[in-house]
């Protein structure tokens, strides 16, 4: 396995502090390429402070990320991501908003944009020729324009915080498939979700945090015993 | 350290007193404007105090942003180098003296613009990493107190001498009015800005203003020639005998400046390890007890 | 530098076309102008001698705070759904995002002024004794002048508490020296008793100073958390 010579990610010691709030505690952790990894624990346990450090879009105030060998904002052209709030712009339809963040990644023209963007629509099962804006979706469908949005520039490591929340349950499925089949080409994923079950046989690994830090790894939702409980 | 503070406060107060004294008593009556004229031993030398600690504020400002981006330090350093000695020698050369406004003399601009390096490596290497941002902030803060003073002390002194309150072509006094309001908006966003950044962009802002001072300078200044307006504070040259008190002046401010700007220098940084410390607790106490830092297994078995 | 701008004109394009769809902002923006003009025309007899005198300076102050709001919601619409974490999280340089903004904002103004030059002409009788086709590089100068700094500080109220407030006491005292310039430059063309070319010099120099500076500094303020 050459290739895993390497992990994909890595964080090393990361300490991330709000003022007098520390919401990361020193998390040392590595993740190889090409795995699903479902992120677990209760609110406040730091998970959305993780991922978004590992997005760029928070400085840790201390430690170190990697991902690939560069720091989050090097690498952004590989990374996707979504978060509860849609990040999408409510007047614009979904390919309207596409097109607009396709330029963002230096999606041209001249690269077929167009059908890309398509493509992309399909795979999250909307209909491209949709005109009605986005503010008018139902949640179920906004989140999957949004994961549209995370993954349209073909990135290789997803970040996905709550992708199943108050979403139906056959959208859940058509996400969770969707990004079985991500993770089946070769992605990495990260997963932040409240509803753990909706990934059992799907997640390659289940990651426990509580209270800023990572307190178990597991391949099954059961944990190991002597593993602390979470609450 | 503890010692030397109430020693200098003593020494100050003493400085003031005497200070005062020649101000009142020493210092000779005006011939136009009679003993009103005296309200300048405090009006001007809180402006040069004031200016001074505005100029170390803009100073540590820089730094504190060069200093968060290294890859910046190096062309930062030789940048003020640059301005200085260019500066130096531009204030000799014909048509720069041109533009230089009527009252100020070569030499003065000229020491001004060499202040700039000399106080960029002091600074630096007395207040290294986050004390720069320490030190803008007391700087502001005080530069603001002093400022106030200024532009209370000027109508106090205009309206009797030339029976205005305020004249809005007088360049000196709205530029520092100017000043003033730029510092006090420096000092709100400190206040109510709640990220995590707040001092790399309130450095950001301290350098806006110093940017926008000179042109506010440039833009009264030929307002007023256009449209003469009565000049508070009057040109020309001075007694000096009054030069002379005006300078003791000067020195009991700085004195008494220093005294302020430390103390509030101290009182931040004890605020800082406060809060350092608290932040220690949290990352440190009341977590898990569990591994915080897993074996570098990738893929648990 | 090709990315750069094809950013920027798809950021453009794209406040352009959504603020077409949700006109509300600009109705009310344009009624709030309107009301602007009515009130100096209360406030201030257009029928007294000096009034050529001091139409620059209402003109103008009437300007800038239209243009404060108009501002304060362009980044607004980028803080719905944490839209502008998408953007931080793309590889699009941060200064495409202002320019887009700033452009953006500056024909935004530009309207809000279409609309209110008229009627200051109306309200106010004026004639423009000197030479008036130097009154459109000052409008341009000036516009910019504000809009420059005004996406510059209305971006770093993103952060702070009172947002709306924070933008007009930030850009206030900055902008004074452009406020200067435009006035007084407006005043000699109207009255034409004085040569505007120093004014146009300032308002050139205060542009190119604060533009320089804001495209350096902008990328710490978008990603301030």
């Amino acid at each position: 396995m050459t290739e895993a010579a390497k992990p994909a990610i890595s964080l090393s010691n990361v300490v991330k502090q709000f003022g007098r709030f520390a919401a990361l505690r020193g998390v040392t952790a590595e993740f190889d390429a090409g795995r699903f990894h479902a992120i677990l624990g209760e609110n406040g346990a730091g998970k959305t402070t993780l991922l978004r450090a590992l997005a760029g879009l928070t400085q840790p105030t201390q430690g170190i990320i990697s991902i690939f060998g560069k720091s989050p904002r090097e690498a952004c052209r590989d990374i996707g991501y979504m978060a509860h709030p849609s990040l999408l712009y409510d007047e614009m339809s979904g390919i309207e908003n596409l097109r607009y963040f396709a330029r963002l990644y230096g999606i041209t023209d001249d690269m077929n944009s167009e059908e890309v963007i398509r493509e992309v629509i399909q795979n999250v099962g909307l209909d491209p020729e949709l005109t009605r804006p986005v503010g008018q979706y139902s949640q179920g469908m906004r989140q999957r324009m949004s994961l549209a949005r995370a993954i349209l520039h073909d990135p290789k490591v997803l970040l996905l915080d709550e992708p199943f929340s108050n979403v139906d349950a056959h959208s859940a499925q058509a996400i969770v498939a969707l990004l079985r089949g991500m993770r089946d080409a070769g992605k990495t994923v990260f997963v932040i979700t409240h509803q753990a079950p909706l990934l059992e046989g799907v997640a390659d690994e289940f990651v426990w945090m509580q209270a800023g830090q990572i307190v178990d790894r597991t391949v099954s939702l059961a944990r190991t015993a002597g593993a602390e409980d979470v609450q | 350290m503890k010692r030397l503070f109430p020693i200098l406060s003593v020494i100050t107060a003493i400085f003031l007193a005497y200070a005062l004294y020649e101000a009142l008593v020493v210092a000779p009556t005006d011939a136009q404007q009679g003993d009103v004229y005296r309200i300048i031993y405090y009006h001007v030398p809180s402006a040069w105090t004031a200016f001074l600690l505005f100029f170390i504020n803009f100073i540590a400002s820089i730094q504190y942003l060069a200093s968060k981006k290294p890859s910046s330090q190096t062309a930062v350093k030789w940048i003020v180098i640059v301005i200085g000695v260019v500066g130096v020698i531009a204030c000799f050369l014909p048509p720069v003296q041109r533009l230089i406004p009527a009252g100020m003399r070569p030499s003065a601009v000229a020491t001004t613009v060499l202040a700039i390096p000399l106080f960029y490596f002091v600074i630096g290497k007395y207040f290294p990493g986050d004390n720069l941002d320490v030190l803008a902030v007391t700087s502001a803060e005080v530069g603001v107190v002093f400022c106030t003073i200024v532009l209370v002390t000027g109508p106090i002194w205009a309206r009797p001498v030339w029976g205005i309150w305020w004249a809005p072509g007088d360049i000196r006094l709205t530029s520092t009015l100017v000043l003033w309001l730029i510092y006090v908006s420096y000092l709100m966003l400190r206040r109510f800005s709640n990220s995590a950044q707040t001092q790399m962009l309130a450095a950001a802002l301290a350098i806006f203003g110093a940017l926008d001072v000179p042109l506010v300078y440039f833009s009264i200044w030929f307002f007023r020639t256009q449209h003469p307006q009565p000049v508070i504070g009057g040109g020309g040259s001075m007694d000096p005998r009054m030069l002379n008190v005006l300078l003791i002046s000067w020195m009991a401010f700085l004195c008494f400046a220093f005294l302020v700007c430390w103390q509030r220098y101290r009182l931040e940084l004890l605020h800082r390890e406060i809060e350092a410390a608290h932040a220690m607790d949290s990352l440190v106490g009341s977590g898990v007890a569990a591994k915080a830092s897993l074996p570098l297994s990738r893929s648990p078995q | 530098m090709n990315s750069l701008w094809s950013v920027t004109l798809a950021t453009l394009v794209k406040d352009i076309r959504l603020e077409w769809r949700s006109k509300d902002a600009l109705n009310s923006m344009l009624f709030f102008s309107l009301l602007v003009v009515v009130i100096f025309s209360f406030s201030f007899d257009p029928l007294a001698e000096e009034s050529r005198h001091i139409v620059g300076g209402l003109v103008w102050v009437g300007f800038l705070f239209a243009s404060v709001t108009a501002l304060n919601q362009t980044w607004a619409r980028e803080l719905r759904n944490q839209v502008l974490d998408a953007y931080r999280v793309s590889p699009a340089p941060a200064n495409a995002l202002f320019l887009a903004k700033a452009l953006g904002n500056f024909i935004f103004v530009s309207v809000l002024e279409a609309v209110m030059t008229p009627l200051f002409v109306i309200f106010y009788n004026v004639r423009v004794l000197g030479p008036a086709w130097q009154l459109l590089p000052v409008a341009i100068l000036g516009t910019w002048a504000l809009v420059v700094n005004g996406t510059f500080f209305a971006a770093m109220s993103l952060r702070t508490r009172s947002r709306e407030i924070m933008l007009p006491l930030l850009l206030f005292p900055i902008s004074i020296p452009a406020v200067i310039a435009m006035v007084a430059g407006t005043t000699s063309i109207l009255t034409g008793e004085e040569s505007a070319h120093f004014y146009l010099v300032l308002l050139l120099t205060y542009d190119v100073v604060f533009t320089t500076a804001c495209l350096a500094l902008f990328g710490m303020i978008l990603h301030a958390e």
